[in-house]
């Protein structure tokens, strides 16, 4: 699956109260799918699920499922964060940045939260 | 320097201020029109009037940390003590590097470029892991600019790609591009068709006029048809296969871009930190410039941090060259790849860093951070941070712009004066960097090392 990192309003504010607080850690650590893909792997909110690739893995908790038409098949979002850092590649093909965004992951789900 | 605007309240209200004209710094918008009232009993903000959402978390999030000035390895030490030892660590390091100055004025960037001019080290800034590769790409392709004071006034056709403003600059629509009424856009949103690209249904689609949803990972091929068809040429047939976007709506788009009269493409991190990054940006400045042949187009990179932008330039007007640059010659070089900090740390180079107001312990690739655990890191921040946690020397400094004055840069390159509400017992970035520098040029003889 893709795995987008990106910005939220949330991870915004709790950024403020600071890294090191609950708040920022949880949110960072929490990721969004459609409806669809939660179905197919057989989902649901607050399910732990452990997301893996070449570089690393990390668990995280499954939100609330987006609408189908919000966000695509087969796509993860997930707010900034040491959650998707753990997974990030090192490589920039010499231009300094990662590949920050569009990273591909495979999912396993853990249990129930 | 502008005097702050405050205002002491009642008699019956004594501690309490109100600060006019103040500037929020948390986003590249560096919105300039808060109103504060600061308790001045608390040494806290209390309101932010006309903040947005992330505004209202930083000026009331920001009070006095209750942590030490200085510690090293943990321990809490004299201001000097933790200075003496910071200059001591880029002293005798071989490959000193600096990372981050985002969050601090230019004044305190100014004083890091001096450091590391001084050590022959390497500094880096947040722009390499943010819009380093429009960095790139600008120098490859050219810029069309404007300011957001010009785009308010007559922008008539808004773009936004790869970017979510409504959740990571929640006034960059209301405050310059979209709501606003300007000289030549009377009737504000009314007068402008607004267009949204991305891979996802955000916040933002709202307030589009129109939504494209583009293939993951198929920006550059979408730009470089419209750059296609923008000069007249065909394109595949298969093109709505390739990126999603049908060729129907493509012809749509490009008769409005070059039919506008002012146009504007702003781009975030969905171009920059996908497959192709530098290509990306290049591919919509190319079709910016492109499209000056039929209208006014300008493209702008929408930035994330209060003083990203003066990063850029206060790193640009010193060095030449606008972040990854390396002093060990004894003159400035510029290799995004070779010089920028994920790479160096990556690959086991630096000795010692010196990070300014970041967090790359948090958000940098596990071997970057891995091998950034190996070696003396000396940290300044105004919170507590996976960094400074694992720092060997670590100061709390005040806040930018709660705190302290100075200039940052708005993302439209618009430098603006800093109105600090309330004093802080901690010291500046700015001071602090000054100290060790003063440190540093005693260690040294005519800037190198005294022989042992």
């Amino acid at each position: 699956m893709i795995l987008i990192p990106g910005r939220s309003s949330k991870q915004g504010t709790s950024l403020n109260a600071g890294k090191l607080k609950e708040e920022y850690q949880t949110i960072t650590s929490t990721i969004e799918m459609n409806e669809s893909t939660m179905n197919k792997l057989g989902l649901s909110t607050g399910d732990r699920v452990r997301l893996s690739c070449s570089t690393g893995k990390v668990e995280v908790a499954c939100g609330k499922p987006r609408k189908d038409e919000d966000l695509p098949d087969g796509m993860i979002f997930i707010p900034y964060g040491p959650s998707s850092s753990e997974l990030m590649e090192s490589d920039t093909a010499g231009t300094g940045m990662p590949m920050s965004k569009q990273m591909m992951v495979e999912v396993e789900r853990l249990g129930a939260n | 320097m502008s005097e702050t605007k405050t205002t002491e309240a009642a008699a019956d209200e004594p501690n309490i201020r109100i600060v006019e004209d103040a500037t929020c710094t948390f986003c590249g918008c560096v919105c300039d029109d808060m109103e504060l009232t600061v308790d001045l009993d608390a040494n806290r903000i209390t309101k932010a009037k006309n903040a947005c959402v992330l505004g209202r978390a930083w000026f009331l999030q920001h009070g006095i940390e209750d942590h030490p000035q200085a510690m090293i390895e943990g321990r809490e030490v004299p201001l000097e003590e933790a200075m003496d030892e910071a200059a001591r660590i880029l002293h005798e390091a071989k490959f000193p590097i600096t990372y981050g100055l985002s969050d601090s004025p230019c004044e305190a960037q100014r004083v890091a470029v001096a450091i590391n001019d001084l050590v022959r080290g390497n500094i880096d800034t947040t722009t390499s892991v943010c819009h380093g590769p429009s960095g790139i790409a600008f120098q490859g392709v050219g810029e069309s600019t404007a300011t957001l004071g010009e785009v308010k006034n007559r922008a008539d056709l808004v773009i936004y790609w790869g970017g979510n403003p409504a959740e990571s600059h929640p006034r960059h629509f209301t405050r310059y591009t979209v709501t606003p009424k300007g000289r030549y856009i009377p009737n504000g949103k009314k007068d402008r068709y607004v267009v949204l690209i991305d891979i996802r249904k955000t916040p933002s689609s709202p307030v589009a006029d129109q939504s494209i949803r583009v293939k993951p990972g198929r920006d550059f091929e979408l730009l470089w048809a419209l750059r296609a068809l923008v000069r007249g040429r065909d394109i595949s047939p298969d093109i709505e296969e390739i990126t999603g976007v049908s060729r129907e709506t493509l012809d749509e788009l490009v008769e409005r871009m070059k039919n506008c009269n002012f146009g504007v493409l702003f781009f975030g991190m969905g171009l920059t930190m996908t497959r192709g990054r530098h290509f990306n940006s290049g591919a919509l400045l190319a079709l910016a410039t492109d499209l000056n042949k039929h209208t006014h187009f300008v493209a702008k990179p929408v930035r994330g941090h209060g003083n990203v932008t003066g990063a850029d330039n206060v790193v640009s007007w010193q060095t030449g060259y606008p972040f990854g640059v390396n002093f060990h010659r004894g003159y400035p070089r510029f290799n995004p790849g070779e010089y920028t900090t994920v790479d160096l740390l990556a690959r086991g180079d630096a000795d010692a860093a010196m990070m300014i107001a970041t967090d790359p312990a948090s958000n940098f690739p596990k071997r970057a951070i891995e091998n950034l655990k190996k070696i003396p890191v000396i940290s300044l921040d105004a919170k507590p941070t996976y960094t400074s946690r694992a720092a060997r020397v670590a100061f709390m400094v005040a806040t930018y712009g709660i705190n302290t004055g100075g200039t940052v840069y708005r993302m439209d390159d618009v430098p603006i004066t800093l109105r600090p509400a309330f004093d802080s017992p901690f010291p500046t970035d700015e001071e602090v960097l000054t100290g060790i520098y003063t440190r540093l040029k005693a260690l040294r003889v005519n800037g190198r090392k005294k022989a042992a």
